[in-house]
């Protein structure tokens, strides 16, 4: 255990080392790309929920994107994921241009998603939840899915990598259980674990800590810093500043639709156009009887 | 009031030629609605699709039996993709929506003055439509009738065979749902964006199981034709697709035997209750209804039933409670 230490904090230190020299402006090139966006622009009607210039997520490294609400995080992770169709832009994961790509193509190389309502599927065993998120499935095809003896084999070593992951997930005990009667957490969990059967390269967690208490919230810390250990690249959106700061090796905040700031996450959190974006640029002005009309200019000037 | 009759021909009727045609339908359904969450209100599309291959091919063209089958089944799949294509990549009640008034339109243009020539028109198709399936009967020739069946000789090869493909259509099913292939669908059933998000090709999932479950179904219109010999368009209006609804969820749905359960139970109610009331009105125990009501009568009773059953055990006969108690939608 001592060795897998030393391994997994070379990983960490290796990311923020990569990322140290990186200038922290929006927009900023990285030393190595995993995806890269340019002019991303997703308008509902007159309004433009998504109007991102260029953007680079750094592979091997846990980045945050943060914003306040209506900021187009999730737009933007709809759109890069194929869930949604963007009004024009273009954007490559790596190397190879996806833009247009069918989202479920777009799992298949590598970028895998979870969503902000966790989408547990209800009606299903935790087991089969994990076994789903498994690719390359021969008995997956229609004709090869009626002869057992055709995947059989693949099915156990299938169940076997599942059950794995539900014992570091710590829902191991909950295999013949439906997935509905997971409590939130553990369908977060679940979710999560779902996804690393997928093998990503790049896994995108939409408010992995939404609804979750304390305690879990702890645990899945540890899990997203044990995926970064082991090679695939976390860009997650979230609220929760505390954990922002603790795991991202880099953050990107993003408001009304374009990216405003960039860097590690110390320099973000002084940086005084993302503490403009997130409490209004006349926070500091004191609260008098006329509180509520100063609340109200001060969201005026942001907006 | 002659009971040995009543009970001679409701179970005559439970597992008769009716019983398997509404059968099949509800097989398909189940892989369509039960399993992958399809709704499919157009069933009946499907088994008018089998029905008339059989007349058309075997009438019209005087070709096979044999032949019509197969294309019986090739215009359940075009007709699955044509469903499917633009449908299927929209909210689920699109296509319910669009399958029933497909279901309407195909019965109305089939009953058409315009192609009366190769469709019959209103009157149908008759004749010997199912002779090269009746030329197989290895039953003796003076065979009379079963003891308490009344099946006629020609009927009971029917059944035989009706009752061999419910069987291996359910164990096709059962083939699939267990494989990935039917985990997959399940979770479409629950969730498409994550079973997408997963890396699964979800519209093509979808449109196999239309297909699937349109290809079953008509199969129920090919049996119905050779069994009766004809092939009536106003046979194939929406309440038959209620009706297989009604089979699948008395049964349960997404249940293996569900359909074959539920098949069984509608006719026997129907039926018993059916011949019981005639039987009853007839001895003049029930004053208050006349002959000619019983047909109504026994809907209105199937109709209660349904709705006691979806009160009371809303997961079918079959169905696991907490598959549908943890349904948060």
């Amino acid at each position: 255990m001592p060795n897998d230490q030393a391994v997994s904090g070379s990983r960490a230190a290796s990311a923020q080392a990569a990322l140290a020299t990186v200038e922290p402006r929006p927009g900023v090139p990285k030393p190595d790309p995993i995806m890269v966006a340019d002019h991303v622009r997703r308008s509902f009607g007159g309004l433009t929920a998504v109007n991102v210039e260029h953007v680079e997520i750094q592979r091997g490294a846990i980045t945050a994107l943060i914003g306040p609400n209506g900021a187009g995080k999730t737009t933007f992770f709809n759109l890069i994921t194929g869930f949604d169709n963007a009004n024009e832009g273009t954007w490559t994961f790596n190397d190879r241009q996806v833009d247009g790509t069918a989202p479920y193509k777009l799992a298949r190389i590598g970028m895998v998603r979870t969503f902000q309502l966790t989408k547990a599927l209800s009606r299903m065993t935790v087991i089969d939840n994990m076994r789903l998120g498994a690719k390359h499935q021969t008995g997956e095809r229609f004709f090869a899915a009626i002869f057992p003896f055709l995947w059989n084999s693949q099915e156990k070593s299938v169940g076997e990598k599942a059950m794995g992951l539900l014992e570091r997930f710590n829902l191991h005990e909950k295999i013949g259980d439906f997935a509905g009667s997971l409590s939130g957490g553990q369908r977060k969990l679940l979710e999560m674990a779902r996804a690393l059967m997928a093998d990503p390269e790049l896994i995108m967690l939409d408010e992995p800590m939404a609804g979750v208490n304390p305690a879990l919230k702890q645990s899945l810390l540890g899990h997203i810093k044990t995926m970064r250990e082991e090679g695939t690249t976390v860009l997650f959106v979230e609220h929760d500043m505390d954990m922002v700061h603790d795991i991202s090796d880099w953050v990107i905040v993003m408001s009304q639709g374009e990216v405003i700031a960039e860097g590690p996450p110390d320099a973000v959190m002084k940086d005084q156009a993302v503490i403009d974006a997130y409490l209004g640029a006349h926070h500091e002005a004191q609260l008098t009887e006329t509180g509520e009309s100063l609340t109200e200019s001060s969201d005026g000037d942001s907006a | 009031m002659d009971w040995s009759f009543v009970l001679t021909q409701t179970l005559t009727q439970a597992i008769g030629i009716q019983a398997i045609i509404y059968c099949l339908a509800a097989i398909g359904l189940n892989v369509q609605f039960g399993y992958t969450g399809l709704l499919n209100f157009g069933q009946v599309a499907f088994v008018a699709a089998g029905s008339y291959a059989v007349g058309v091919i075997v009438l019209t063209f005087d070709l096979s039996l044999w032949l019509a089958i197969v294309v019986g089944v090739i215009v359940a799949l075009v007709i699955a993709l044509i469903l499917g294509i633009p449908t299927l990549r929209l909210r689920a009640d699109y296509l319910a929506i669009v399958t029933i008034a497909f279901s309407e339109l195909v019965r109305l243009t089939v009953r058409s003055i315009a192609f009366k020539d190769v469709l019959g028109g209103a009157q149908g198709l008759n004749g010997k439509l199912g002779q090269d399936f009746h030329d197989t009967n290895p039953l003796p020739a003076d065979f009379q009738s079963l003891p308490v069946l009344s099946w006629t000789r020609q009927d009971l090869w029917v059944v035989i065979v009706g009752w061999i493909l419910v069987a291996l259509f359910t164990l096709l099913v059962w083939l699939l749902v267990r494989s990935p292939w039917g985990r997959i669908v399940r979770g479409i059933r629950e969730d498409e964006a994550a079973v997408v998000s997963l890396g699964k090709n979800v519209f093509a999932y979808k449109l196999q199981a239309l297909m699937l479950g349109g290809v079953i179904g008509a199969f129920g219109g090919i049996v119905w034709a050779v069994a009766k010999q004809s092939v009536q368009p106003d046979t194939f209006r929406p309440e038959f697709t209620f009706f297989a609804y009604t089979i699948l969820l008395l049964g349960g749905a997404a249940r293996v035997f569900g359909p074959i359960v539920g098949a069984i139970l509608f006719w026997m109610i129907l039926a018993g209750t059916g011949e019981f009331l005639g039987q009853a009105i007839q001895a003049g125990w029930i004053d208050f209804l006349q002959p000619t009501d019983v047909g109504n009568i026994r809907f209105v009773l199937m109709g209660s039933g349904l709705i006691a059953l979806m009160v009371f055990r809303p997961q079918g006969i079959f169905g696991d409670r907490r598959e549908l108690a943890l349904d948060a939608k």
